[in-house]
């Protein structure tokens, strides 16, 4: 899209008090309309299936009072800050400031990660927060090889999660077969299932690619929801075995790992487990991941991304480099699934809805796209703060919903929007999120 | 004429529902020198190149392509990209279509994609880095740098290429082209947008990518200084069909030629007499 | 005959609701380029309006069931438009030129955030009506008994989509807004710099994509007796679906693909299994994308090269 030239003045040409009421009073106008009905009357259905109604004109006004002088405050803010978009005007010598940071915070963060069991031995909260996150983290990497690297937007991640989580369920459910065995091979689903869907769809382009991955992370919910005699459907699966240390299990039995070596048992042994065998998973996808960019097959993702077209003309395959994008994405996936079954040691369909597909793109995109460390920064941000909402309880996804607009409006590019080169002759410079396509497949 | 030409073109054509963009035209392109597709505008070279490298399929007749090797490959039943992987067939892009967001020796590694994808064994080895790998790699670079250094922006390696000045991005362009190590190049209106002095740098690169590499080039270009100036055979079309073919001194004398530019465009035609004298 | 003639009916009615939601889609989509996700719970607000108006009028002593349903279609649509214009100017507005994906995940934030607040505002349950809209005909009555029923919900849903499909057809080619529309959808520079605002002109079209989605909510309360909280994300994908299977920017396209979601839909219920009937719709579009790359009725894309 070009960019148009008509710069909206209008918000600034008229700085005085006259103009600030004249705004709030509107947008309280506005307020007062949009919520009259669905604030101002509550509806419930009664026991006898009879609906019933009671106003609550207090909270309306309360609200539309909230918007006249929010509206004031903005606008205060805005003619205080001056024009959005002054951000963009970053001096040089800060940029590389926080190019210098960067570099020191993926370490930091590494070495503060490996040490958050050792830390939070006793903080059980902490601790099982952390998996989440590092869970997150690894779906975060997983998915950014298709959409960052690649450049093809899936909407339907979650399907290849899920998937992974079936595996794992029904295999050792079924057959006993241990976690080691099993993870490869819900790795390996994962990444069948990303081919047979990508082999006929990825010569759609764009936004027909983005539907057909929503519609296939849908089928696969609801083939898992119907399909009880295998699935259990919406009860989900339970009794999923929770992982051995190779083999020695992590219980308070004689076997245990606790009476192996003489020590005593706790629970919190193997949530300290779960936690390394999270970050392992997480650190190697994003090793490969590392990796991958710098081979041939990971440039190839990136230049398809910048230029189809090209790319064909340059001889390089594009259906098996989006076929190969799109199975590595969906085997990292594969790979948390399976870890997600263990963990949980029991799944239900709930658990792959499109709204975990929407919060692993929302964390790519936050995280700029294609950048690992602004991933895992991007996941950090989302879980962790999810979790601090979790007090709010029925407005938990209101107030994410609203962090995500905001988030959008606030770095469209995400955190970290430069793209670090995969070769260099002299000197890695960073290459600006300005010149990066975002692809249109 | 010697030897067998590596390009033959045969009574291609090429509609568009009911439009024919390109009717029976036959030429054929010489090895080891540079061929021109001129004509005025609309006349149908683009669409020309598009069925050579294989973005469109002819609607009728047939393209030869013959290697050193004498193998003889029909390029109109090849897909896009096996043209330019198995036939070894580069093109450039009238609007320039470099990877904006990767630098200039990245948009050159990528160029030798399939080289590099059998050296990493498809991958597998060069996860693991096996060495054979990282000599391969090493030999990527330096064609890169050698390439860098022929189109004159080897100190610019590091930066990408969406920063990159117009005729930078064409040389580059024709540089990323080279590292597929083609036997045929084909360039789509490479002098556009350049100035006098880049034009002149464009023709000797031009002639020395014939001469000291032996690559045969075809090209469509309306700067007729420098199609004069380099080419060894010109094809000349209007409205799809072929009007003349010859040397530049043949076709400039051309009275066909002359009308058509004059039929079109008094401007083109006076530049075509002009820059032949 | 007489079961296949009956669900032919169903699958009508519930593609025209559909339809009515895709063309919202589409609209968008064809002037700005994204995906708007929320249009889905933007049907779901003006369901909730419907309630809640009819409600107040009912209590309010109003018996005649034509000028109830008047004063609720307009009110529904009025106040959804609102809410339309509002997300435009909030969410999607500063994201206009920005990169792809930005506008996509603003619209999903957004889709959240209704669904959300209509939770917390009207509670999870499902709210039912009492039918407004009693009786019908009786078309054909076979020997073993089995009859073909046209209710009159149904007969006003088909006559208000048609309706709305006649209004709608002529605003878009022949006014002022028609015209400014299909030139922002054609090139925004140039349309600004020959004098249509643009701004305003996308502003309309979400206003107007709005309002029919209210309608669609109206219909679907009336036509099933419920509204709830979540129905505006299913709805909304397989309203999607329509679109994209129609042939994403493509007017026709939008109603046609609603029709045929919503008789895939009805007939794969009638004859195979209810619980499949999604799986079916979605897989019909993965097929019909395969072989026809941009929907039944998209301008196949020409690749510039």
């Amino acid at each position: 899209m070009t960019a148009i030239p008509h710069e909206t003045t209008k918000a600034r040409r008229t700085a005085g008090i006259p103009f600030l009421l004249k705004t709030a009073f509107i947008n309280a106008l506005i307020a007062l309309v949009l919520f009259s009905l669905m604030i101002g009357i509550r509806t419930e259905a009664g026991s006898d299936g009879q609906l019933t109604y009671w106003t609550r004109f207090g909270d309306l006004a309360s609200i539309v009072a909230a918007v006249f002088g929010g509206s004031i405050v903005i606008e205060l803010l805005r003619q205080w800050i001056g024009p959005t978009g002054a951000e963009k005007l970053v001096p040089p010598s800060v940029q590389s400031g926080m190019s210098f940071i960067g570099r020191y915070v993926a370490p930091a963060l590494l070495i503060f990660t490996l040490l958050v069991p050792v830390i939070f031995y006793d903080q059980r909260y902490i601790l099982d927060l952390a998996i989440l996150v590092l869970t997150y983290v690894m779906l975060g990497w997983g998915l950014n090889v298709v959409v960052g690297l690649a450049g093809l937007l899936d909407l339907g991640y979650v399907a290849f999660y899920a998937v992974g989580a079936y595996s794992y369920a029904l295999l050792a459910t079924n057959f006993g077969w241990s976690f080691w065995v099993c993870l490869p091979l819900a790795g390996i689903l994962a990444a069948f299932w990303g081919m047979l869907l990508g082999f006929p769809v990825l010569r759609l382009r764009g936004d027909y690619l983005a539907i057909v991955t929503l519609a296939f992370g849908e089928i696969i919910r609801l083939v898992i929801i119907n399909w009880q005699s295998l699935t259990g459907g919406p009860n989900g699966v339970s009794g999923i075995p929770r992982p051995t240390f190779f083999g020695i299990p992590l219980d308070n039995s004689d076997d245990g790992l606790a009476a192996k070596l003489g020590i005593e048992y706790s629970p919190t042994h193997r949530i300290v487990f779960l936690f390394y065998l999270i970050l392992a998973l997480a650190l190697l996808t994003n090793w490969v991941t590392i990796r991958l960019r710098r081979l041939p097959i990971g440039r190839a993702w990136e230049a398809l991304r910048e230029d189809e077209v090209a790319c064909r003309a340059l001889g390089i395959n594009t259906t098996t480099t989006k076929l190969t994008a799109f199975a590595t994405g969906a085997m990292f996936g594969g790979f948390a699934g399976a870890f997600f079954a263990t963990r949980q040691g029991f799944i239900s369909p709930e658990s792959f809805t499109f709204q975990e597909s929407a919060l692993v793109l929302a964390i790519v995109v936050l995280g700029g796209m294609g950048s690992q460390l602004g991933v895992a920064l991007a996941a950090l941000a989302m879980i962790g703060g999810f979790e601090l909402f979790r007090s709010l309880e029925t407005y938990r996804m209101l107030v994410f919903g609203m962090a995500m607009v905001l988030i959008m409006i606030w770095r469209p590019r995400g955190l970290i929007g430069h793209r670090a080169p995969t070769v260099y002759l002299t000197k890695a410079n960073a290459i600006s999120s300005d010149l990066v396509k975002e692809g249109h497949g | 004429m010697s030897g067998e030409p590596i390009l033959s073109v045969d009574r291609l054509t090429m509609r568009f529902g009911g439009i024919v963009a390109v009717q029976d035209l036959s030429f054929a392109a010489e090895r080891k020198k540079i061929t021109a597709l001129i004509g005025p505008n609309g006349a149908g070279k683009t669409t020309v190149f598009n069925c050579i490298t294989g973005f469109y399929k002819p609607s009728g007749g047939s393209i030869r392509l013959a290697h050193d090797d004498g193998k003889v490959i029909a390029l109109e039943r090849l897909n896009d990209f096996r043209i330019a992987k198995q036939a070894k067939v580069a093109r450039t892009f009238q609007n320039i279509r470099l990877f904006p967001g990767m630098t200039a020796l990245e948009n050159l590694m990528v160029a030798q994609h399939n080289a590099l994808m059998r050296a990493s064994g498809l991958t597998f080895l060069g996860l693991i880095g096996v060495p054979s790998y990282r000599t391969a790699e090493k030999r990527a670079i330096e064609l890169a740098t050698e390439w860098l250094k022929r189109v004159n922006l080897l100190d610019r390696a590091d930066d990408a290429a969406g920063n990159f000045a117009y005729g930078d991005q064409r040389r580059l362009e024709i540089a990323r082209a080279m590292c597929t190590e083609p036997a045929l190049l084909c360039l789509d209106e490479p002098a556009a947008g350049l100035n006098a002095r880049e034009s002149a740098g464009l023709s000797e690169l031009l002639l020395s990518i014939r001469n000291e590499l032996g690559t045969s080039i075809l090209l469509i270009e309306h700067d007729m200084s420098v199609v004069m100036e380099i080419s060894d055979h010109i094809v000349v079309m209007d409205h799809g069909l072929k009007i003349a073919q010859g040397t530049p001194r043949e076709v400039r004398d051309d009275p066909k030629v002359i009308a058509a530019y004059l039929g079109t465009d008094e401007e083109e035609a006076a530049a075509v007499m002009e820059s032949g004298s | 005959m007489d079961y296949f003639a009956q669900q032919l009916i169903n699958g009508l009615v519930l593609g025209s609701i559909y339809g009515l939601i895709a063309i919202g889609y589409t609209m968008v989509y064809g002037i700005v380029g994204m995906i708007n996700f929320a249009h889905g719970d933007i049907f779901m607000i003006g369901g909730f309006i419907a309630l809640i108006t009819f409600l107040i009028l009912i209590s309010l002593g109003l018996t005649a069931i034509p000028v109830i349903l008047l004063v609720v279609l307009l009110v529904s649509m009025a106040i959804t438009a609102l809410y339309g214009w509002t997300i435009e100017r909030i969410a999607y507005r500063p994201l206009r030129h920005s990169f792809r994906l930005a506008p996509m995940l603003s619209a999903i934030g957004m889709s959240f955030v209704l669904t959300n607040y209509s939770q917390v505002a009207q509670g999870a349950r499902v709210k039912p009506i009492p039918p407004f809209i009693i009786g019908g005909y009786t078309l054909h009555e076979s020997a073993d008994g089995f009859v073909i029923q046209l209710s009159n919900i149904q007969i006003m849903v088909v006559l208000t989509t048609i309706a709305l499909l006649g209004i709608f057809t002529w605003l878009v080619s022949r006014t002022r807004l028609g015209r400014d529309m299909r030139a922002c959808e054609q090139d925004q520079t140039m349309a600004a710099l020959l004098g249509v605002d643009v701004d305003r002109t996308i502003s309309m079209t979400f206003v107007i994509g709005a309002a029919l989605a209210a309608v669609a909510g109206l219909m679907y309360l009336l036509y099933y007796g419920l509204v709830d909280f979540f129905m505006g994300f299913v709805a909304g994908i397989k309203a999607f679906t329509a679109a994209v299977l129609g042939g994403i920017g493509s007017l026709p396209g939008a109603m046609l693909g609603g029709l045929a979601i919503g008789l895939i839909e009805t007939f794969w219920s009638a004859y195979f299994s209810v619980e499949y009937k999604d799986v079916a719709a979605f897989s019909i579009l993965i097929v019909v994308l395969i072989f026809m790359p941009t929907g039944l009725l998209g301008r196949p894309e020409v690749e510039k090269v």
